[in-house]
């Protein structure tokens, strides 16, 4: 190689506590190019960039920027090598304007005035050098997310960075809001900046990087040229097996609807509407996927329908009877009651209680049940029993039913969840961001479970906001935009049309000429 | 009426001045993060210091310095307890509020054995009252001349820095870069922590900002306003400084405002003190002293709207390990 690499590691490691999370780690990243660093969640790849960016410590091995070798103590090390970082959440002050968030940290001197002059001129000439147009007295908390995000890449810009790391920067945007990032990215390869890019979006790695390198269990496991790789071949050096990307299913035969929604609407805490008069139904055996970008009323649909938020107005049918949702007092335990299961979208929050044992967790929300009980006391017995068989049947690892769920992996905990809420034997099942922070095994495996729920002619409401899961497994498709349902597709809906319907633009025939 | 007016606006004045102090000195630490419940607690501990050293020195600087090293030398231990140790902020205000109760009136008693008070302070010991030029010549001029010579000249030099510390909080808050890192580290340590920033540090410097104000705020009831250290002196003065900054929004401004009322109630409270007002009779003095603690109540409970605190304020903050 005859050029510098811009970052080069040499055998990094890193452990916390028993966890070896970088396990000699090398890396060498070209000047000027997109480099992309993919894995599974816990692969590594998020604590190896905060080695970079001087956020943690390595144990041991070298750290060379530009073919000089450095030792990065803090971020503010990191920085003055030109390194900037995107968290995956955003490191913004919600309540500051664009301007003051990209003086933070980069004042110039004591008084504010100077560094503020020189940021807004600053800002106007990268506007126009890399395209990143933003109004620097907007406050953050005004603005959507990609442009905050917008804000992110700005900061490093401002500070003279030279890499730029984005940590799964794509999580929170639109396609739309995607692909404008890309071509951000793209823009700045182009005037010389080295980009590093952390994702477990295999599409975005094919899509945008030059060079690819795939972590897997805390090893670099590959580097290659994007050109000369594949989807699968990396999917499968991700997991260290070959995996299905599609879900393997026959088509869907519905019968009687088991869930239908009228007319509903749900104000937030803040008088917002933020559900609005949503109409639509589920029949048994089939999987209804709500496909949206977060935060356009989906978690909100979900949890009304759970009994854990109240409606304005709406009815429910469901287990035979019809409830008026508006003035309903059913909460999630009485819903549970009329047999629908609810997986929620946070686990951590709503699924689970973390310093609980597996086996507690295996049935909370049915604790009531009177098979869990003799007498006034739990029945232990009954429910450790129960809990070694869903261990079992869902594979969940390692199958420890005193464990306390916090010891358990994300796709383990997910697992956990879907064992209670299945093995009920719901009617009717609500399913939130099912894989989330999950891997790509425990994925195949919710996904296959699904589908046999289906099968079992059960009714599947899934929430998702993750494409490809919503068209793998969904049998109908509803869209969510600004709280409404602004468009129905069939299974073989196709990304770019969904991807419109999720940004609100719809120019399909359907709509214009009222068929359905 | 005109005159009883002023009066009561001066006794104002002189009222506000503590709980403004404390209100300005909680804002530094609550902009940052750190919520402050122990303002009263280092207010005590100040007067303490302060009327201790000036009746042995005989000198108010001394004296207020003293004042000023206590409660910085209690903001500290908050700091090492909340910031450091990422202790609950509550716990560790409640617990120096017990100690510097317990510790001003045993120490108060062992060194001076008068049941836990200071003696009289000496001459030189106590800020005295400051008159403007010319206060004494135009006090007869109408209108004018009382508010000169009562309002604006007469107080003592403490009340002075209290009403300047306002424009001066303002101004370090919103046009430095310390305030800007301040406001930011109390919104979201993570930010300030990824741009370099250390976060520590910044609290610290926000905790001991605050200690200082609150010496002043002691010292003030001690060697100014008072001749003396008296056991439990500052009588939830550092709560409904606290109460203050809430309703003021964590404002400057609003906070001087917010004191000023608080001063105001308690002035007429005084002033009504076996008065009787015509076809009411004779109001209970407890009726004025309960006002500014039901004021707050009313008014914190939905008509200023919501009090929106800063938002990493009582969260301390631990890098996150992903």
């Amino acid at each position: 190689m005859s050029e510098t690499p811009a970052i080069e590691l040499r055998k990094i490691n890193k452990r916390f506590g028993p966890v070896h999370a970088n396990k000699d780690i090398d890396l060498v990243v070209k000047k000027g190019s997109i480099h992309g660093i993919i894995g599974e969640n816990g692969a590594g790849k998020s604590t190896l960039m905060s080695i970079l960016y001087g956020f943690y410590h390595a144990d041991d091995g070298d750290i060379l920027i530009d073919g000089k070798k450095e030792t990065i103590p803090d971020s503010k090390a990191a920085i003055a090598m030109g390194i900037g970082m995107v968290h995956q959440h955003f490191m913004l002050v919600d309540n500051f304007s664009v301007l003051e968030n990209v003086v933070l940290g980069a004042e110039d001197s004591q008084l504010l005035a100077g560094g503020l002059f020189r940021a807004r001129s600053e800002l106007k000439r990268l506007e126009e050098e890399y395209e990143l147009r933003v109004d620097p007295d907007t406050l953050i908390e005004d603005l959507p997310v990609g442009l905050q995000q917008r804000v992110e890449i700005l900061k490093a810009l401002y500070r003279s960075a030279e890499i730029l790391i984005l940590d799964e920067p794509t999580g929170v945007l639109t396609p739309a809001e995607a692909d404008h990032l890309f071509k951000i990215l793209e823009v700045l390869r182009n005037e010389g900046k080295t980009v590093l890019l952390i994702t477990h979006k295999l599409r975005e790695i094919m899509a945008i990087t030059d060079t690819v390198s795939v972590m897997r269990r805390g090893e670099m496991v590959a580097t290659v040229e994007t050109k000369d790789t594949s989807m699968e071949q990396l999917a499968e050096l991700m997991v260290g097996r070959s995996v299905l990307l599609r879900v393997d299913k026959k088509p869907a035969e519905p019968k009687a609807p088991v869930m239908e929604v009228s007319n509903l609407t749900v104000t937030d805490s803040r008088g917002v509407q933020v559900v609005k008069d949503v109409s639509f139904s589920v029949r048994a055996g089939e999987i209804v996927g709500i496909a949206g970008v977060s935060g356009n009323g989906q978690s909100e649909l979900l949890e009304t329908l759970s009994g854990i938020r109240r409606a304005t107005t709406g009815t429910l049918k469901i287990h035979g009877e019809t409830i008026d949702l508006s003035t309903s007092t059913l909460d999630a335990a009485d819903m549970r009651g009329k047999s629908m299961g609810h997986v929620p979208e946070d686990r951590h929050r709503m699924g689970l209680i973390n310093s609980f044992t597996e086996y507690e967790n295996s049935i909370l929300g049915y604790h009531r049940d009177p098979a869990y009980s003799k007498g006034l006391l739990m029945d232990l017995a009954t429910i450790k029993k129960n809990a070694v068989a869903e261990i079992e049947k869902y594979d969940i690892r390692p199958p420890n039913p005193m464990l306390k769920t916090a010891n358990f992996s994300g796709g383990n905990q997910q697992k956990i969840v879907l064992a209670r809420e299945i093995e009920r034997d719901p009617e009717v099942l609500l399913v939130g961001q099912p894989t989330r922070g999950v891997d790509i095994g425990a994925i195949e495996f919710i996904h296959r479970r699904l589908v046999e729920l289906r099968d079992a002619e059960k009714g599947i409401l899934l929430v998702s906001v993750e494409l490809d899961e919503i068209r793998a497994l969904s049998d109908r498709v509803l869209v969510m935009f600004d709280g409404r349902i602004v468009g129905e597709r069939g299974a073989n809906a196709e990304e770019g049309d969904l991807g419109l319907l999720m940004a609100g633009v719809d120019n399909s025939p359907s709509v214009q000429g009222g068929m359905q | 009426m005109f005159e009883d007016f002023i009066l009561i606006l001066d006794s104002t004045v002189r009222l506000s001045t503590p709980l403004l102090l404390a209100c300005l000195a909680g804002l530094y630490s609550e902009r940052s993060g750190v919520v402050d419940i122990g303002l009263e607690g280092k207010m005590l501990g100040a007067a303490f210091g302060a009327g201790a050293v000036a009746y042995i020195t005989a000198n108010a600087w001394l004296g207020l310095l003293a004042g000023i090293g206590v409660s910085v030398a209690l903001g500290l231990l908050h700091g090492f307890a909340s910031i450091s140790n990422r202790g609950n902020q509550i716990v560790s205000g409640v617990a120096i509020n017990f100690l510097a109760a317990g510790l001003t009136a045993l120490l108060g008693q062992t060194w001076f054995r008068q049941g836990g008070r200071t003696p009289a302070l000496p001459e030189g010991g106590r800020f005295t009252d400051v008159t403007w030029p010319m206060a004494e010549q135009l006090r007869d001029v109408p209108v004018i001349g009382p508010i000169y010579a009562e309002l604006l000249s007469g107080h003592n030099i403490l009340v002075y820095a209290a009403f300047l510390a306002v424009p001066l909080t303002w101004w370090v808050l919103f046009r430095t870069r310390f305030g800007l890192r301040l406001r930011a580290v109390g919104e979201n340590p993570a930010a300030v922590d990824t741009a370099g920033i250390s976060v520590t540090w910044l609290r610290y410097r926000a905790v001991i900002a605050c200690g200082i104000l609150c010496g002043f705020a002691g010292a003030y009831l001690s060697i100014a306003q008072g001749a003396g250290f008296g056991v439990n002196m500052t009588a939830g003065k550092g709560f409904i400084a606290l109460a203050a900054l809430i309703f003021a929004k964590w404002r400057p401004a609003s906070a001087m405002l917010t004191c000023l009322l608080f001063g105001f109630l308690d002035a007429v409270a005084i002033r009504m003190q076996g008065q009787e007002l015509p076809g009411v009779g004779e109001i209970p003095v407890q009726f004025f002293q309960a006002l500014p603690y039901i004021l707050t109540v009313i008014l914190l409970a939905g008509f200023i709207g919501k009090a929106i605190p800063p938002k990493a304020a009582g969260i301390p903050y631990l890098k996150e390990r992903s």
